[in-house]
């Protein structure tokens, strides 16, 4: 049963090979014996999940059950959950029951959506490698001595070790993808403005978006259809018709323009995953695309610029955890400055703090300019070359990231060298552009991610190319070895 | 040596909508501590803000009101600094895309001169919560009721140069507003409030002085006392071989003085950028028109219409336009005595003198605008004449009833019967004669005066109820008869 | 870009963090490490270009003046460190 997809699982929910309460039974009990390994729940919700599945099993039996009502997934940890603890990853909100649901987790419920319960996740989404936790990192289902990337490490953990046949993340410069890549597993970080924010905990508000982390592009064109649209709550959220990202998975790719940005084959790129990917590019050609060369020039300062816009943004954000209306809060402050310095010195963890003071001074009289501003006009000069490009081409593909799962600890003591991770991913971010990460090889035991990266709004459109690779290909079947039967 | 003070204001005007500027919580006033906070209000992780429509269209109406560009784009900045009233961490503010660009308001002072002031921009942002430090003897208490309350901050340019020009533009502003009806305009209860920019340099200095900040100030008068007060201290302070020390002050009515407050060791460092939770307000000219066209009348238009429609002198029309309860009552009276100059006598006059002594505002007053209005038309048919019309008016302010059922329980209607007045100015003539015999020998253009003499004894006769015009027409007659 | 102690103090300052002094060097030596990585920024010439704060350039969207938000005052102070009489407890603040 861990092995079926959502998609599976919900054909037997549907047929009665098994109900929604049997379902999460067994997959808690699996939580409950495995996850010591991989670290990959913050919180289980053994009662609610239970109890929405007891739920689901009614609206079945009384003839109301939707395609998504009884799927058992889990929630990032970032992501509010009325009545159950939302951390965030932080010491900070450890004690945080969160008093409202977030318009992501609103819409899984009244889908008949059943939460195992909240992921493992970097600090405030802060890390790609899942080691800022305040719960201690989540670990690689393919090593357990590797990084499962981040922030959404324990999204991607859980789904890679059939905990959770999928679970939701926020990718906010690749924290969905580049977890994706590294547990190989698919992950859809969509246009910014598809899925509503409100209620996310909000990391860099120009730059966070939720998206759906399962084995499969099917299974999130399944969850990507409960999570897209329009919230009012939301400024930023678009008000734009949702498709059936199901309805178009099945289509041929004949004629499909795939476009390789040259900066992202360079020398810095890991030479088995550079051929991983040339090999994933040539199943396209026998599928029907056709391949051909383009330049991203500004792809080198997208790391700098998100390191300006990111920090900023979160420094701004993050003010509110003060100690006075919720979260950690210091012992016996003597005054005010007491209260608000200990509160947030204890209560975040150097990353965040690293950031936060990073962002303060981008932000800080006179500095402005040069750098809030300037990397804002960076990101018009990063959204035009894609722009040019998709005149050219359908879909942009290239690897997530340039290496596989690297060891705990290899790069926590080196904040930019962990940073250049990411070097892949981010420009999607800065661009707001809808971008995925499916498995598409493997070297040394680990997983190779292909990144695709579409137009505005093109989800549909990158869930069906890698619906159909995944149809010619198994890599997104292939799991970790050791991992517990059923 | 001559001095000159400098002095700009920055307004904050609570605006009159029902729900937050960014939340669905209630404004209204007084509600129990945090129970009109909701999660956006508390800034609860994930929320997120929504801007108020009504919000906007206030804003607009406002910069339309004092003729100023209207952004047509305009961006939401952050303000950042750390207080306990301030949920989010950040103030929600217009720093560099204003809604409202450069503008005027035109002052009317005493002396009869007019002067121009700049609006320099007027932006919308969040009003905080309120700390309450004397709820509790360790600690200090917050109120978020009010964070998020949209305020519109009006900017002046530092065109004022006396307490006087500051005070006049103040109550322009707060007559503009009120009239939009886009702020209550109530300044004890904090809707309406102001901070005073003052510095003082030489006459003829083109530089500015250092200036002072000036909070806290909750009244007209205590603008006046407190700017005043300030720009004296600074002049003496200069005077002494001092120097004036940037700095904010609070206003302390009780004692009328200005005190520092504590003395920041850093300079504020606010970190202002756009707010990425927030996109561009965009509007269109379409828009515009569509507020303009939706605008009250504005008290420098009513202030002519008055003089024209009502042939008012400038003074007076210029009393009556400036609050929007005062020229709607005015304009009840006249319409209802049909006579605009017997309405602004009445309305400046007596009812302004009852009011003041009784402290209260035009719309409490317990002689209605209809009443008066019918008070005023028995004075202008003749029913009554002015004396008995005040006692008449003091028994409505009494609550003893209707103008017409006053007059007739207490028989102040004018004696009009010519053959009654005949009857009491002759008695009076023959009674007098040694003021006849006075009349008789006066030179022809000095008996005008001599008049009043028999006019108060008929009066008196009649117990105030003769018809002064009539009286004195028969006694001119009369008396004049007599000399032949 | 280089940061030292002092700086990092009144950075720390201005967010209101708290940093032990043993860990103020390695702060230090982070930021500016990342200031050096962000300041390769400063090659690209960005003189005439439109900075941009929405992928989208969508605008801003109105909602109507409606109070759609009933008093949720005690569950919402569950979450509280510190409540007395409804009031968010803070120590006490001298203007």
């Amino acid at each position: 049963m861990f092995n079926k997809t959502l998609a599976e699982l919900a054909r037997g929910l549907a047929k009665g090979d098994f109900s929604s309460v049997e379902l999460t039974e067994a997959l808690l009990t699996r939580i409950k014996t495995q996850d010591s390994r991989y670290n990959s729940f913050i919180s289980v919700t053994e009662a609610e999940a239970l109890a929405q599945a007891r739920t689901a099993d009614t609206r079945r039996a009384a003839g109301d059950a939707g395609p998504f009502t009884g799927l058992p997934i889990a929630h990032k940890d970032i992501f509010c959950t009325r009545g159950v603890r939302t951390s965030c990853g932080s010491k900070m909100l450890d004690n945080f029951v969160s008093p409202y649901d977030a318009t992501v987790v609103e819409r899984f419920n009244a889908a008949g959506a059943v939460m195992l319960g909240k992921t493992n996740m970097d600090e405030f989404a802060m890390g790609s490698s899942n080691e800022s936790s305040f719960y201690g990192p989540a670990r690689n289902p393919w090593n357990t001595d590797c990084v499962p990337g981040g922030s959404s490490g324990g999204s991607a953990a859980a789904v890679a070790a059939r905990l959770a046949p999928a679970a939701t993340g926020t990718d906010t410069g690749g924290s969905i993808r580049q977890p994706a890549a590294l547990c190989g597993i698919t992950g859809l970080k969509p246009t910014y403005g598809r899925v509503s924010r409100y209620g996310m905990i909000a990391f860099a508000s120009s730059l966070d978006q939720g998206g759906p982390m399962t084995r499969t592009a099917e299974d999130a064109a399944l969850m990507l259809n409960v999570m897209a649209g329009f919230d009012p709550k939301d400024s930023t959220s678009i008000e734009r018709e949702v498709p059936d990202y199901t309805a178009t998975l099945e289509q041929p790719l004949d004629g499909l323009r795939i476009g390789l940005p040259k900066e992202y084959f360079s020398s810095d790129l890991d030479s088995a995953i550079a051929e991983q990917v040339q090999a994933a590019i040539k199943e396209f050609e026998t599928l029907g695309a056709t391949v051909k060369e383009i330049s991203l020039p500004n792809t080198a300062t997208a790391i700098p610029a998100y390191y300006i816009i990111a920090p900023a943004e979160a420094s701004s954000n993050l003010s509110r955890f003060d100690g006075v209306r919720y979260g950690y809060r210091c012992d016996s402050p003597v005054d005010l400055e007491d209260l608000y310095k200990r509160s947030r010195g204890e209560g975040f963890g150097p990353e965040v703090k690293r950031r936060i003071m990073v962002g303060t001074y981008a932000l800080s009289e006179g500095f402005y300019d040069a750098y809030y501003k300037k990397a804002q006009q960076i990101r018009r000069l990063i959204q035009q070359d894609f722009i040019k490009a998709f005149e050219e081409v359908d879909v942009i593909m290239g690897p997530t990231t340039p290496h596989p799962a690297f060891k705990l600890g290899e790069k926590t003591s080196d904040p930019v060298a962990m940073y250049l991770e990411d070097i892949y991913t981010i420009a999607v971010n800065l661009a707001g552009l809808p971008g995925m990460s499916i498995p598409c090889g493997q070297t040394h035991g680990l997983p190779v991610g292909l990144q695709l990266i579409g137009g505005y709004f093109s989800e549909a459109r990158l869930l069906n190319i890698a619906h159909r690779f995944q149809q010619a290909t198994d890599w997104h079947q292939q799991a970790p070895q050791g991992l517990a039967e059923e | 040596m001559e001095w000159e003070a400098v002095i700009g204001l920055e307004i904050h005007a609570q605006l009159a909508t029902k729900s937050k500027i960014f939340s669905g919580a209630s404004t209204a006033f007084g509600a129990e501590p945090n129970t009109q906070a909701c999660a956006v209000d508390l800034a609860l992780p994930g929320t997120l803000p929504v801007f108020n429509a009504e919000a906007l269209r206030m804003a607009v109406m406002f910069g339309l009101a004092v003729d100023a560009e209207i952004g047509h784009r305009s961006v939401f900045d952050r303000k950042n600094y750390f207080y306990p009233d301030l949920p989010k961490g950040y103030q929600t503010s217009q720093l560099f895309y204003p809604i409202v660009g450069p503008g005027h308001i035109d002052i009317e002072l005493a002396d009869g001169t007019h002067k121009r002031v700049g609006v320099t921009r007027a932006h919308l942002e969040e009003d905080a919560g309120k700390s309450l430090h004397d709820a509790f003897p360790e600690m200090t208490g917050i109120d978020l009721n009010r964070a998020g309350t949209p305020l519109l901050e009006i900017v002046s340019e530092p065109d004022m140069r006396s307490a006087e020009e500051a005070v006049a533009y103040v109550r322009k502003v707060h007559a503009i507003v009120t009239t939009l009806g886009i702020c209550d305009g109530d300044m004890s209860q904090g809707s309406f409030r102001c901070d005073c920019n003052v510095s003082v340099r030489p006459k003829g200095q083109s530089e500015f002085g250092t200036r002072t900040e000036i909070k806290n100030i909750n009244s007209f008068r205590f603008i006046e006392k407190a700017i005043k007060g300030e720009i004296e201290r600074q002049i003496d302070l200069i005077e002494d071989g001092g120097r004036v020390i940037q700095a904010t002050r609070l206003y302390d009515a009780d004692k009328d003085e200005t005190r520092s407050m504590r003395t920041k060791e850093e300079a504020n460092d606010y970190r202002y950028f756009p707010c990425p939770d927030l996109l561009p307000i965009v509007i269109d000219q379409a828009y515009v028109e569509s507020v303009r066209h939706s605008l009250p009348e504005l008290p420098d238009a009513r202030h002519a219409r008055f003089m024209e429609e009502y042939g008012l002198g400038d003074y007076d029309a210029s009393v009556l336009s400036a609050y929007r309860d005062t020229a709607d009552y005015f304009e009840t009276v006249a319409k209802a005595v049909n006579d605009g100059k017997l309405a602004a006598n009445w309305v400046m006059g007596e009812l302004s003198k009852f009011l003041n002594s009784n402290n209260l505002e035009i719309k409490e007053s317990p002689v209605s605008a209809q009443a008066l209005g019918e008070l005023l038309a028995r004075l202008k048919d003749d029913t009554i004449n002015g004396k008995a019309a005040k006692q008449v008016f003091e028994a409505m302010w009494n609550g003893e009833g209707s103008a017409d059922a006053i007059i007739e329980a207490k028989g102040l209607k004018q004696v009009t019967d010519t053959g009654a007045l005949e009857a009491m100015v002759d008695e009076v003539i023959s009674k007098a004669t040694p003021q006849v015999e006075q009349y008789k020998a006066a030179e022809p253009e000095k008996r005008g005066k001599m008049l009043g003499f028999f006019m108060g004894q008929v009066m008196k006769a009649s117990k105030g109820t003769a018809n002064p015009g009539q009286v004195n027409k028969m006694l001119k007659h009369k008396l004049d008869a007599l000399c032949d | 870009m280089s940061l030292d102690s002092n700086d990092v103090r009144k950075i720390a300052h201005l967010a209101r963090l708290q940093i032990n002094d043993a860990d103020i060097p390695e702060y230090a030596e982070n930021l500016s490490n990342i200031l050096d990585l962000v300041d390769q920024m400063q090659a690209v010439d960005t003189a005439a270009v439109e900075p941009m704060a929405n992928p989208l350039d969508a605008f801003q969207r109105l909602r109507a003046d409606e109070v759609t938000e009933a008093d949720q005052r005690d569950h919402l102070q569950t979450v509280a460190p510190a409540v007395e009489q409804g009031l968010f407890q803070v120590p006490k603040v001298i203007e």
